[in-house]
């Protein structure tokens, strides 16, 4: 099959690997009709990811056609269509029995890599490093979904790929952003970063009750978006983000801070120029400006929500801020298990359309341009849907004659390389 | 030996099982307190301690067979042949002592008092009008150094002088270690996934087979360092249904162990935690110990990833695992991380 390997920072090639196989009893293979880009798969890229090895097949968004069941595998049958979750959880453990099935604690085989990082483990997820179990991820053809009776959704075939691929992670994630606020009616919320997780959150905010939400970013085409979702919009390279919350909020400051922004983020003055010394020179593993500010900005006794990635170490973080401003503070990677059902709920229903964030949508082959283009903002991107199965367009112009043409050769592509 | 330690795990297990509340009777501090002292010394403190016997044993000697250029090379002067010759008898009985004892613990602040002399008598080379001031200054500087490193090896080795290998009850190659593991399965499901030894080798890593002679007595195969398989029999020496399991080598083993495993009721009733304790020789003594640590190939952090697999067995029904799963080519870094069993893909 074709897929996204990762061979170090920057460095990606689509290339031809072995099909998966079922490996345990409770396996399923499913082929891949749809696969996205997280903004978290970016950190990968970038290099500030550890534990990732050359080789590495990257990807955790993903959906597709249930095509071989392990023998163990009670509720999915060959054909069923589904939507997959990034973390693999057991179902079974003290953690899953709880439904933070993020924290599972059976489904990372290296635990211990993590328990050196962390103190302990959390669950393994697809594509996402070796510290996270090294699963292969779902950038490719087809992908070997353990715990196939735990994971996966089935969706009607109402909907297409583009409305229900993010309930993968983007949704989810966006969502339980927010419910950790613990919303009252009326409330104000602040979300620093509009991509996907925090146009996520910006449009779950009002779902669960916000008043007012207010999104911050530097694009104009992602202010727009969260624009269009109801959020009132504050540019950061034109307003004092600060100054701006307190005067919208009386001087008391939102009622809850998202921070959808993680570990590569970008600001101006000294403490940007800070953190990018110390981060190249590996004193400190991750950029938190926006996290800074979130707990600077939250009025006193609010949550500060952080659905954004950090991977390791963050300097010059106001503590004092959460001790002596009685600030609740909430993040860890989403249980999207949890969440499945009743976001589908909510798609079927038409209060939210997902497919809404989608800006590119591009063949599998076209995966590194993809990445290149999400990191740099090129071209108004926000979200890139990869289609495995499609043709890419310069093998099209280049056989004519041959349109049917089931496995494109990819020695001839240029672009491959 | 292997007695003695089971006997403690039962002993605590017995505690619980016979309802002694935690607010009736103050035993945890206790228990706590025994396996602070029980736990492990470090290996690097064994191997300082070593490395002090022979530093001992090498300045003894000196001084014995040339106290006179011993005693110019450290600024003092001649006349004190007699006083460097004590000196070297003394060091060489705390260097055999500590080479040779267990316990190295009471032989390493033998050496901590000596040095102390030692500094009293390199003071007196600081006189004006020595010729070799300077140098009996420079001894004085190491001679301090070295009593840092003795009182530090010292005060380990005491704080952990409740553990095995410094006792004296065990010998120094010898390993003693607890690791245990919490599941959401009642202490008689695991017991019973336990006592059925056919899934012993299962979770158990290196255990390639495990038959019945008879209900108590067992012949193990086992994989040895490379590709070497080792062999012996093993006797059920407690057998407590629901509650616990020991076990130990019959004479003759090539690698003696012994160890037990006890399946205690969480106390808000969310499961049980399983408490294994092992002991016994590694192949290759501490040095390969020491360097297998780094590369989680060492004989504890085995045995953990044997319990975290038993846990997994028990509430999954399989082992998570990646290895056979698609992957690019790997550089060299990754195909030396999956021959080290780094990580779990390949």
């Amino acid at each position: 099959m074709k897929a996204n390997v990762w061979y170090g920072k920057e460095r990606l090639r689509v290339e031809e690997v072995p099909d998966p196989q079922i490996l345990n009893p409770r396996d399923a293979i499913i082929r891949i009709t749809s696969t996205a880009i997280c903004g978290s798969d970016l950190h990968i890229y970038g290099g500030y990811i550890p534990g990732m090895l050359a080789g590495d097949i990257i990807g955790h968004e993903f959906m597709g056609e249930v095509v071989e069941v392990g023998a163990e595998v009670r509720k999915l049958k060959v054909g069923d269509r589904v939507v997959n979750p990034f973390p693999i959880a057991c179902g079974a453990c003290f953690f899953c029995g709880q439904s933070q099935h993020s924290l599972c604690e059976n489904s990372n085989p290296n635990a211990w890599m993590a328990e050196k990082m962390w103190g302990h483990s959390p669950a393994g997820l697809f594509g996402y490093s070796h510290l996270l179990g090294g699963y292969a991820g779902g950038q490719a053809q087809y992908a070997r979904i353990p715990f196939a009776d735990v994971g996966p959704i089935k969706v009607p075939s109402g909907l297409t790929d583009e409305q229900v691929l993010f309930l993968s992670d983007v949704f989810p994630t966006g969502y339980m952003a927010a419910e950790q606020c613990q919303i009252q009616r009326g409330d104000t919320v602040a979300v620093w970063g509009c991509g996907p997780v925090g146009l996520f959150a910006v449009k779950s905010a009002q779902l669960l009750g916000a008043g007012r939400v207010i999104a911050i970013d530097r694009f104009p085409e992602r202010l727009r978006k969260a624009s269009d979702w109801g959020a009132e919009v504050l540019d950061y390279e034109q307003v004092d983000v600060p100054e701006a919350l307190e005067e919208m909020t009386g001087g008391r400051g939102p009622d809850a801070c998202i921070d959808a922004v993680g570990m590569e983020g970008h600001s101006h003055g000294a403490f940007g120029a800070y953190d990018r010394v110390k981060q190249s020179l590996m004193l400190e593993s991750d950029r938190p400006p926006a996290l800074r500010e979130a707990l600077r900005a939250c009025r006193n006794g609010g949550t500060v929500s952080i659905p954004g990635v950090y991977g390791g170490f963050i300097d010059k973080v106001p503590f004092g801020a959460i001790v002596n401003r009685a600030l609740t503070i909430k993040s860890g990677q989403t249980h999207v298990q949890r969440y499945l059902a009743p976001l589908l709920a909510l798609i079927e229903q038409g209060a939210i359309d997902p497919s809404f964030i989608v800006t590119h949508s591009l063949p599998l082959e076209q995966a590194p341009e993809g990445y290149r283009m999400f990191r740099d903002k090129q071209d108004s991107c926000i979200k890139v849907v990869l289609k495995p199965w499609a043709e890419p367009p310069t093998l099209k112009s280049r056989q004519p004659q041959s349109p049917g043409q089931g496995e494109p050769q990819s020695g001839g592509t240029p672009h491959l390389h | 030996m292997a007695t003695e330690f089971t006997q403690q795990g039962f002993d605590r297990s017995r505690q619980q099982r016979t309802g002694d509340s935690f607010e009736s009777r103050p035993h945890i501090p206790t228990a706590r307190r025994n396996r602070r002292n029980r736990q492990p010394p470090s290996l690097d403190a064994l191997a300082l301690a070593q490395g002090l016997g022979w530093f001992s044993i090498a300045l003894g000697t000196a001084a014995l067979i040339a106290p006179g250029s011993l005693s110019q090379l450290t600024g003092l002067d001649g006349g004190r042949r007699t006083v460097v010759r004590g000196v070297g008898i003394r060091e060489i009985a705390a260097g055999a002592g500590i080479l040779t004892q267990r316990n190295p613990a009471p032989w390493l602040w033998s050496r901590v008092i000596g040095d102390v002399m030692d500094l009293a008598l390199l003071a007196t080379g600081l006189r004006p009008g020595n010729s070799g001031r300077g140098r009996a200054a420079a001894s004085l500087v190491t001679v301090a150094g070295v009593l840092t490193l003795d009182a530090l090896a010292a005060a380990h080795l005491t704080r952990h002088a409740g553990h095995p290998l410094v006792s004296g009850v065990a010998a120094p190659t010898d390993l003693y270690f607890e690791t245990s593991i919490a599941t959401t399965r009642s202490p008689d499901e695991c017991y019973q996934f336990w006592r059925n030894i056919e899934n012993l080798p299962r979770f158990m890593d290196s255990v390639e087979s495990v038959q019945a002679r008879d209900e108590q007595h067992f012949h193990w195969i086992v994989k040895g360092p490379g590709g070497t398989t080792m062999e012996w029999d093993s006797e059920i020496t407690e057998d407590r249904p629901g509650a616990a399991l020991a076990w130990r080598t019959l004479e003759g083993a090539q690698v003696p162990n012994a160890g037990s495993v006890i399946f205690e009721a969480d106390p808000r009733g969310r499961g049980t935690i399983v408490r294994l304790s092992m002991h016994y020789s590694p192949v290759g003594g501490q040095l390969t110990t020491g360097l297998a640590k780094l590369l989680h190939r060492d004989p504890q952090s085995q045995v953990r990833e044997d319990l975290r697999r038993f846990k997994q067995l028990l509430e999954t029904g399989e082992i998570a695992t990646t290895r056979g799963q698609p992957t690019g080519r790997r550089s060299i870094m990754g195909r030396a991380a999956r021959r080290w069993r780094l990580t779990n893909s390949n």
